[in-house]
């Protein structure tokens, strides 16, 4: 009896689901975070099966799930970088000062409430970790030092702690994108250096040493344009208190296509780190050792007869100072 | 000091009218040390700080330069909109600098830097007025608003703003609060003592502007003398009358007064005393409101108490707005030892501060300092359910379960349990054995609903 | 880099003193009466019972936080409480094993696996002791005969609790015709056959009055709860006073008194509102009294305290008080 009513009723009222959407939602992380705009998978899936989403739109899901979404719509998917989060931010307890000893919640956004945190600098990150409280993959840490840093193998872009962090310090870039100014300050350089060690102090070197215009002044702080920066690391090696930073990753170099090239030594004038070497009319040279990829030369060779290579170790080379 | 017990003695003045209470509330020590000192009039210093907002509202604009010559009384910041008033200089010198100073709220605010030329003379643009009690409510209330009076209690809303309220709420009563209920402060009660008729006198004009014909005055039953002294006063005055209240904390605050002494409950979600046909205010308030209509003088001075044990001699001082605190504590003997907080206001609300260059606002009723011994160690330890928040919560929430919604991020069933009803007490945080930070909690739920709303 | 900076933390800045430790340990001196009375009536094995299961539960709850990782917090006192409550709700008879396995039950499965203090559903003690009950039924049911302490034979004499006996009068003959209840001074100091604690009535309230006054307990459980107990046994006893008891009876034996004052009022497991207590009182009451006339054990005060305790969260979310100014505006 109740097998026949449970029957009729899931007849009566049973609701008509594209059974691709079911098929979309297995491929989804299922985790809910957000990061596509949808508030749960679900929705997500069925938006995609309506053709109102993306199929990159699951940031969490990379390039795996967006190349299974497509397969499965059957459409292209239009890959783009995958961003990671960046704490904009290096001093912790041993770099900078404290206004007071704070007591209370350990949270940064109720310890926000206490007189802006305990932290000197305003803009400083208090290291009590709402960004980790809040991050569905585990991708933050926060050190003995009290600092909060994002591993960006875990991390998946999807910008919740961006939005969460009371102090407004992490931003999203481009995982290419490896060198950044860890320095949030809008006050002046005099103020910064009593209050942190590491931070900006608005100095300009590494405005003037970077050769591709990248790195300009917002007021007091030095602020860094992605899309300029070909993460040479030049600016890393002049910053006077440490403030710029590498991560992590592949970096880039060149190499001479012997074919091409007519022994000009243009490229050789132009090396900010003299990695290059050759007689005038001899095919040259780019030295491995010395070369940081910043890819001045590529510019100016007048036969094309410089290219990128393939990527080489994880630490990014600095030029030496 | 257990909070186990549920009766109390109370005196009443109120012949055939029972007294209903507030149900919750705490009863801490009331370690009033420096109720028997009278108020010591503080040398002024040599600097001052006056900070452009001191009030609930728009902050001011200055409305002088550095280097500009100013005399006691003269204006240097202009409100700004109608929830706003006018800040003044409160010694005669000369303006060093408007720029951005600590500020007792706890991150720096503009405010206007006054170096004393010694002399505190009067500005000559005084305008008293004899016959003050001849003029119109809306002069009256043009004058307080020009004077820069604001709530002394503590919260410093704009008392003209107070007074306005809509014909949709006509006004029954008029509450004078002299319940000064948060431990060490006895800064109202000295000033009950020492200047009860400029209290009064205050009382009859804001009586004339609301046009009420009936005035309480309520007096925790912790100061005897005020009451004494109080109801001597107005033994002729038919339209005031004088209620002791029984000692609990938050007795002073507006909606549980109003609770106890006319059993009206201002309504929730926004509501306000008017809603009940009452409006409530600091006798510091009403003798601010006196000065300001006799005799034309701002808002540029108050009592403040400077007590804990962390300073050597608690003291009720006549205080300058606008001087840095360390000033107050140096008056006062200094430190004794190793000082744990410095908090502006009591012990239960008060906001500890981190510079002692902070200064002294229109609503700083005391400053409380705790030696490091006194300073709560510990942290949070797991809920127990005991129930001692929701038993002692003046605004009958469930505390320790907006404390777990706060903890989980669940705001809208933070809203739903009313968390904006919070009056940020204390009680249910003094009580809690697990030592968890409810007040902080559920300040942070407040804040992130408030921040939600705005952004929609 | 401190150097002598001011603390700084959100209001209050002053505290009442309470803490859980203290609230533990206070509720511990307060069972003071009802152990002396249990070693009095019973004997010293009755203080070794405690004993072992105050010890046992508080290395159980050391050893179990120290694998799961998490801090140990033996000395807040509550593994104590959990102990004592145990040992009073046991035989004075009980091998020490079975004491042993108890306390670690009531740690362990009453406590711990829910993530420690302040999260368990269920009243600990309690749980074990059911438990216990269902897999010892035996040696749970085995009562002796108090005597005064250093007057007693070395051989103890098996006997039943009140209400056990009742109810094999009522199952033998019928009726409770012919059922002496005894002098009523017996149930009140604990001159009776049952568990360690829950015998001697005055001790209990001796105890639980100090916690009234201190406000670790207040009036609504342990009045509702007895009170609901003394009425419906009231009511059954009116109409037919041959096969129900009276209600003095009911209330003074079957350890409603040590259930009402002690275990019903445990604060994690109960509610947290005034009104939510009351009807969580009457609910014990009432299951109570349904097991007792109806059902087939003599006694029902852990079950249905038990039973109870998984309604709290419900009571807790439909008794939430009026907020201050509550009116219809506010989104409920």
């Amino acid at each position: 009896m109740a097998s026949l009513g449970l029957g009729l009723v899931a007849r009566r009222f049973g609701v008509e689901l594209d059974p691709r959407v079911e098929a979309v939602e297995r491929l989804l992380p299922g985790i809910n975070d957000g990061g596509c705009g949808y508030p749960s998978c679900s929705q997500f899936a069925r938006a995609v099966v309506e053709r109102e989403a993306p199929v990159t739109g699951c940031v969490a899901g990379g390039e795996a799930t967006a190349l299974a979404l497509a397969e499965l719509m059957g459409v292209e998917a239009v890959l783009g970088e995958k961003k990671v989060a960046v704490v904009l931010c290096k001093g912790g307890k041993e770099e900078s000062t404290t206004k007071f000893t704070y007591r209370g919640v350990e949270d940064c956004k109720a310890a926000v409430i206490i007189s802006g945190g305990d932290k000197a600098c305003p803009y400083g990150c208090l290291g009590l970790g709402t960004c980790k409280r809040v991050c569905p993959f585990d991708a933050v840490v926060i050190s003995e030092n009290g600092l909060s840093t994002i591993d960006s193998e875990r991390c998946t872009g999807c910008g919740i702690c961006v939005k969460e962090c009371p102090k407004g310090i992490i931003q999203l870039v481009h995982i290419g994108k490896r060198v950044n100014i860890l320095c949030h300050s809008k006050e002046k350089g005099s103020e910064v250096r009593k209050k942190c060690k590491v931070g900006c102090i608005a100095c300009e070197a590494c405005v003037r040493v970077c050769p591709f215009e990248a790195i300009s002044m917002e007021g007091d702080l030095a602020v860094l344009d992605h899309e300029r920066c070909r993460v040479c690391g030049l600016c890393i090696s002049r910053c006077p208190t440490q403030a710029i930073e590498a991560r992590d990753g592949p970096f880039p170099q060149v190499e001479i296509i012997p074919d091409k090239c007519t022994g000009c030594g243009i490229c050789s004038m132009v090396c900010p780190v003299d990695a290059i070497e050759g007689e005038k009319k001899e095919v040259h040279v780019v030295s491995e050792e010395r070369c940081i990829g910043c890819s001045l030369c590529i510019d100016r060779c007048p036969t094309e007869a410089i290219c990128m290579r393939a990527p080489g170790d994880s630490a990014l080379r600095l030029a030496s100072p | 000091m257990h909070e186990g017990s549920r009766r109390f003695r109370f005196e009443v003045s109120f012949p055939m009218t029972r007294l209903y209470f507030f149900q919750g509330g705490v009863h801490p020590s009331e370690l009033k040390i420096s109720q028997d000192t009278p108020i010591e009039e503080l040398k002024i210093p040599d600097r001052i700080v006056v900070p452009l907002s001191q009030h609930i509202g728009a902050p001011c604009e200055a409305t002088v330069a550095p280097g500009d010559r100013v005399r006691k009384g003269d204006r240097v910041g202009q409100a700004t909109g109608f929830v706003s008033v006018n800040v003044h200089a409160p010694i005669s010198g000369v303006v060093k600098s408007i720029g951005i100073f600590p500020h007792p709220i706890g991150r720096p605010l503009p405010a206007v830097e006054i170096e004393s030329d010694g002399e505190d003379a009067w500005t000559d643009k005084l305008k008293p007025h004899e016959k003050y009690m001849d003029l119109p409510p809306e002069t009256l209330k043009e004058i307080i608003r020009d004077m820069g009076v604001v709530g002394m209690g503590g919260a410093a809303f704009p008392t003209h703003v107070k007074f306005s309220p809509p014909k949709e709420r006509p006004i029954d009563t008029l509450i004078i609060n002299g319940a000064e209920c948060e431990p060490y402060l006895t800064a109202d009660h000295r000033l009950m003592l020492e200047e009860p008729e400029n209290i009064i006198a205050g009382s009859q004009i804001a009586m004339r502007i609301l046009g009420v014909d009936r005035g309480i005055i309520a007096i925790e039953s912790n100061k005897p003398d005020a009451i004494d002294k109080m109801k001597g006063l107005t033994e002729d005055i038919p339209v005031l009358e004088v209620v002791a209240l029984r000692v609990r904390y938050p007795q002073g605050a507006e909606k549980q007064l109003i609770k106890t002494l006319l059993n009206r409950e201002v309504p929730s979600s926004g509501g306000l005393p008017m809603d009940v046909g009452v409006i409530v205010q600091n006798v510091g308030t009403l003798s601010a409101i006196y000065k300001a209509v006799r005799f034309g003088i701002p808002l540029i001075e108050r009592i403040t108490t400077v007590t804990g044990s962390g300073v050597r001699e608690p003291k009720n001082l006549r205080v300058r707005i606008g001087t840095p605190i360390e000033v107050l504590i140096e008056a006062c003997g200094g430190f004794t030892s190793d000082v744990g907080k410095v908090i502006m206001g009591g012990p239960m609300m008060g906001v500890s501060q981190y510079s002692l260059e902070v200064p002294v606002v229109k609503g700083t009723s005391g400053i409380v300092v705790q030696l490091l011994s006194e300073v709560e160690e510990g942290s949070a330890q797991p809920c127990i359910r005991c129930g001692s928040c929701v038993r002692a919560c003046p605004a009958r929430l469930m505390p320790t379960v907006l404390g777990v919604f706060a903890q989980l991020d669940m705001f809208e069933e933070a809203e739903r349990y009313d968390v904006v009803e919070c009056i940020e007490c204390g009680c249910c945080d003094y009580v809690c054995p697990a030592k968890i930070p409810l007040v902080q909690l559920l300040r942070y739920a407040k804040a992130e609903i408030l921040t939600r709303k705005k952004a929609a | 880099m401190d150097d002598r900076q001011l603390i700084l933390s959100s209001s209050p800045h002053i505290h009442s003193g309470e803490s859980t430790p203290r609230i533990m340990y206070s509720v511990g001196v307060t069972l003071i009466p009802a152990m002396f009375m249990g070693v009095y009536l019973f004997g010293f094995r009755a203080l070794v019972v405690v004993l072992v299961s105050v010890v046992a539960g508080m290395a159980t709850e050391a050893i179990t936080q120290r694998i799961m990782g998490r801090k140990a917090t033996i000395a807040d006192g509550s593994a104590m409480v959990t102990g004592i409550l145990l040992a009073l709700n046991l035989p004075p008879t009980v091998p020490w094993w079975l004491v042993v396995v108890g306390s670690a039950i009531a740690i362990v499965i009453g406590k711990q696996i829910y993530g420690g203090l302040g999260y368990n559903p269920f009243n600990p003690a309690l749980v074990a002791r059911v438990i216990l009950l269902i897999s010892f039924p035996v040696q749970m049911t085995t009562w002796v005969k108090p005597g005064p302490l250093f007057s007693r034979t070395i051989d103890a004499v098996t006997t039943a609790t009140p209400l056990g006996e009742m109810k094999t009068h009522l199952m033998v003959k019928g009726t409770l015709e012919g059922f002496a209840m005894g002098d009523l001074w017996d149930p009140f100091v604990g001159n009776i056959g049952g568990c360690i604690g829950e015998t001697s009535v005055i001790a209990l309230l001796i105890g639980a009055g100090f916690l009234l006054y201190r406000g670790y307990i207040t009036w609504h459980i342990p009045v509702t709860f007895v009170g609901t107990v003394f009425i419906l046994s009231g009511l059954f006893w009116l109409i037919n006073p041959d096969r129900y008891m009276n209600p003095v009876f009911h209330i003074l034996t079957g350890g409603l008194m040590l259930g009402a004052f002690y275990m019903a009022t445990d604060m994690v497991t109960s509610p947290i509102t005034n009104r939510g207590m009351m009807v969580f009182g009457v609910g014990c009451g009432v299951i109570t009294m349904i097991i007792r006339l109806f059902g087939g054990y003599p006694e029902g005060v852990s079950y249905s305290i038990l039973l109870m305790n998984a309604a709290t969260p419900l009571i807790d979310r439909y008794t939430r008080p009026t907020t201050f100014g509550w009116r219809e505006v506010s989104p409920r």
